[in-house]
């Protein structure tokens, strides 16, 4: 198959031309100059190392609590899955569903997929692109919506400011949480999905860009 | 794909313009991974330091104790909340799990004290106001010992003195709590100065350690003598003295309280040692009497009731008080078949030494022998009736010089004083006398005689009635027939009043002819003025006559 990258023709993010890349691994726009790459550069490797900040992450946001309440009838703290499981007690089954599934299923799914893309990059597998194309699009379009929480806590945050009747204030769990979703769509996106289809000779190259 | 070549010429594109290599060849990415790591090792260190440590409090009860709600409280400052409230595996108890600030670490010694704040109302005060709204709470004391714990029996109730207050303990031995209670004030010259803070009672049940807590400016006054004694609510005392009524103050009317004082005529003595033990009173008289010295026992036999004596009554010498029953119980003697009640009294002879002989003699003369002379003289022990009220009894000596004679029975242990029958034994037998002489009155004779009498009335008021029929016969139709004469006789009386009237009246034949009468007269006079008018004119007619008319 005869791709660009074969062709030695590299475009610009930017402007769009499309230019003859030169002997040099660097290479410049030479209509608006714009830094020119074949690939994403380090794409594997920043993607990976998007991934474990991400995984270390996930460990506190889902121990931690993300949001304190206080009322005069006490103190609360809530981690991610406690509020999940108060849903689900008190009967509110399609919320807590929601909630478990935005805040708890994706995000780890979405570390999952990312990580096997990177490990099939990685060992040049030649099975089901296609696949792994989609998987990475679903990917991307789903990683938004695992804010839900850290929406919910941040409004709440706001709003629920009564001082000594009540109180709501986010917990480090909040930080934790919103530092994994961030981090796995930065990794999303430092991930090149050209590589799915990159050939085995090409590896060589892959970590240069 | 593969087969088709590009129709573009690519060497018609433009060059792309060359850079000179990046120097570095670290890439940067990997500071995110380990920031990350930065960051949650932070938070995980960050809430690892904020966790405090976790008690165990076993309580009988939770109520108002709630998990994630109910506060621990050291000094009315936050320093816990519970995280469970949960049974113990046999259901007996209720564990209570809180987690202390951080720094609560030490404050877990052995003798840390918890328990439960709660609304109270007690005679103390009240307590606890402040809970109504928040909610109980977790009070917490921190103990002094050096062992660490983690697991902790919470009290019952709140200690009401909490450690580091200046002051002192102590304990009184009383022989019945009375109204004390926990929170209980302690006067010293009626100031409230001090609590009671627990009782118990002693091992074996003899008695009751009620342990108090004396402010400090005030705990110097408990000195080594002090007496305490009860100053519960309304003491009145009934007695062979008479009805003694004596209170403290108004708190201690409705709650009870402990009174101290040292005795007034001993001199100053240093404070006690905290923790001392004392004698619980039940009286201030009790507490504040001189010591009686020497106590001598002895035993007097009384044939008669008892009724009214009871231990602690007087034993009086013409009304100065030389000791105290002590025990009273009955006998009954086989050689002489009869009952005897032993009284065993307490004597103070030193109160009566220093009476009765003088300081020197005292000691020259034995007890024998001061008592053998007394009791050759006629001192002897009788019960006397103190309080015609109550009847209460006491133990009086008394020289009785015509007392038949009798002796101190030395042998005895302790020995046995002679008595006299009371006066209210003399009392109840001239009573007896009496009775005696009133059941030798003839009560049948009387009866019968009583009978006959009021026979005979019944006779002669039938002979009564006999009589009113007679006159009701005999008399009876004369007095009727005397009635209807004088009936017809004022019918009489009256026609004949009705003639009279008839004649007198406006109407009658009299009045009819007195106005013809007077009439005529009236008639007459006319004529005579008539007359007398013509004459006047015409005197001459007297003589002429009447001259005919027209004529001049």
């Amino acid at each position: 198959m005869t791709t660009a990258r074969a062709l030695a023709l590299l475009g610009c993010h930017t402007c769009g031309l499309v230019s003859r890349g030169g002997g040099g691994a660097h290479a410049a726009c030479p209509r608006c100059g714009t830094a020119l790459h074949a690939r994403k550069p380090d794409s594997l490797a920043r993607t990976w190392a998007l991934l474990i900040a991400a995984t270390v992450l996930y460990v506190p946001a889902n121990v931690l609590p993300i949001m304190h309440t206080a009322s005069i009838f006490g103190t609360q703290s809530d981690t991610i899955m406690s509020g999940v499981v108060y849903l689900w007690v008190t009967g509110s089954w399609p919320l807590a569903i929601v909630v478990f599934v935005a805040s708890v299923f994706v995000p780890l799914a979405k570390l999952l997929a990312l990580a096997y893309l990177a490990v099939t990059v990685q060992r040049g597998s030649a099975r089901a692109h296609g696949e792994r194309l989609r998987l990475y699009r679903l990917v991307e379009l789903v990683g938004r919506w695992s804010m839900l929480d850290i929406f919910v806590v941040a409004l709440l945050a706001a709003l629920v400011q009564l001082r000594s009747l009540a109180e709501v204030v986010p917990g480090p769990g909040a930080t934790a949480f919103g530092a994994v979703v961030v981090l796995t769509m930065l990794a999303a996106m430092t991930f090149d999905p050209r590589l799915i289809w990159d050939d085995r000779d090409d590896s060589t190259e892959r970590g240069n860009g | 794909m593969a087969e088709r070549e590009p129709s573009v010429d690519v060497s018609a594109l433009p060059q792309a313009v060359a850079e000179p290599p990046r120097r570095s060849r670290v890439s940067l990415v990997w500071l995110v991974p380990l920031l990350a790591l930065a960051i949650a090792g932070w938070l995980a260190w960050h809430t690892l330091s904020q966790r405090g440590p976790t008690v165990t409090i076993l309580f009988q009860d939770a109520e108002g104790i709630e998990a994630g709600k109910t506060r621990v409280r050291y000094k009315s400052v936050d320093v816990g909340t519970v995280k469970a409230v949960e049974l113990t595996p046999d259901r007996k108890l209720v564990r209570v799990v809180a987690e202390l600030r951080p720094d609560a670490g030490d404050w877990l010694v052995q003798d840390s004290r918890f328990w439960v704040v709660r609304p109270r109302v007690g005679a103390a005060g009240v307590s606890g106001l402040g809970t109504l709204f928040s909610g109980a709470y977790i009070g917490m004391e921190v103990g002094k010992s050096g062992e660490e714990a983690r697991e902790f029996r919470g009290l019952d109730v709140p200690p009401i003195v909490t450690e580091g207050l200046p002051g002192r303990q102590f304990v009184l031995r009383a022989d019945v709590l009375g109204s004390l209670e926990r929170g209980t004030p302690v006067f010293f010259r009626r100031i409230p100065v001090g609590q009671v803070i627990a009782y118990r009672l002693v091992p074996g049940g003899g008695g009751v350690d009620v342990q108090i807590f004396v402010d400090a400016p005030y705990d110097q006054y408990v000195t080594q003598n002090a007496r305490f004694w009860h100053a519960s609510g309304i003491d009145i005392e009934l007695s062979a003295g008479g009805v003694n009524v004596r209170t403290e103050s108004l708190a201690s009317i409705i709650g009870g309280g402990i009174a101290f004082q040292a005795p007034p005529d001993e001199g100053l003595a240093p404070p006690a040692e905290a923790g001392a033990a004392f004698r619980l009173f039940a009286t201030r008289a009790e507490a504040i009497a001189p010591d009686p010295g020497r106590v001598d026992r002895y035993v007097l036999y009384f044939s008669e009731s008892v009724r009214g004596l009871a231990p602690g009554a007087p034993v009086e010498f013409r009304g100065i008080s030389l000791g105290v029953v002590r025990d009273i119980a009955v006998e009954f003697d086989f050689d002489s078949q009869r009952f005897r009640i032993p009284v065993a009294i307490d004597l103070y002879p030193e109160k009566l030494a220093s009476r009765a002989i003088p300081g020197v003699k005292q000691q020259q003369i034995g007890r024998r022998e001061a008592l053998d002379a007394l009791i050759a003289k006629g001192f002897r022990g009788q019960l006397r009736t103190g309080n015609l009220i109550t009847g209460q009894l006491y133990v009086a000596l008394d020289l009785f010089p015509n007392a038949p004679k009798a002796g101190i029975d030395w042998s005895g242990d302790p020995p046995i004083l002679p008595t006299m029958p009371g006066a209210l034994t003399e009392a109840q037998e001239s009573i007896g006398a009496i009775l005696r002489k009133v059941e030798k009155v003839p009560f049948d004779r009387i009866g019968a005689d009583v009978e006959k009498a009021l026979a005979s009335l019944d006779a002669t008021l039938k002979r009564v009635e006999q009589l009113a029929a007679n006159v009701d016969r005999d008399l009876t139709p004369e007095m009727r027939a005397t009635l209807a004469q004088a009936q017809q006789t004022l019918a009489a009386a009256e026609r004949t009043m009705t003639a009279a009237q008839g004649t007198v009246g406006a109407d009658g034949a009299l009045a009819t002819e007195l106005r013809d009468a007077i009439r005529e007269l009236t008639r007459t006079m006319q004529s005579v003025r008539t007359l007398t008018d013509y004459l006047e004119r015409n005197p001459e007619a007297l003589i002429r006559g009447k001259r005919p008319e027209g004529t001049p």
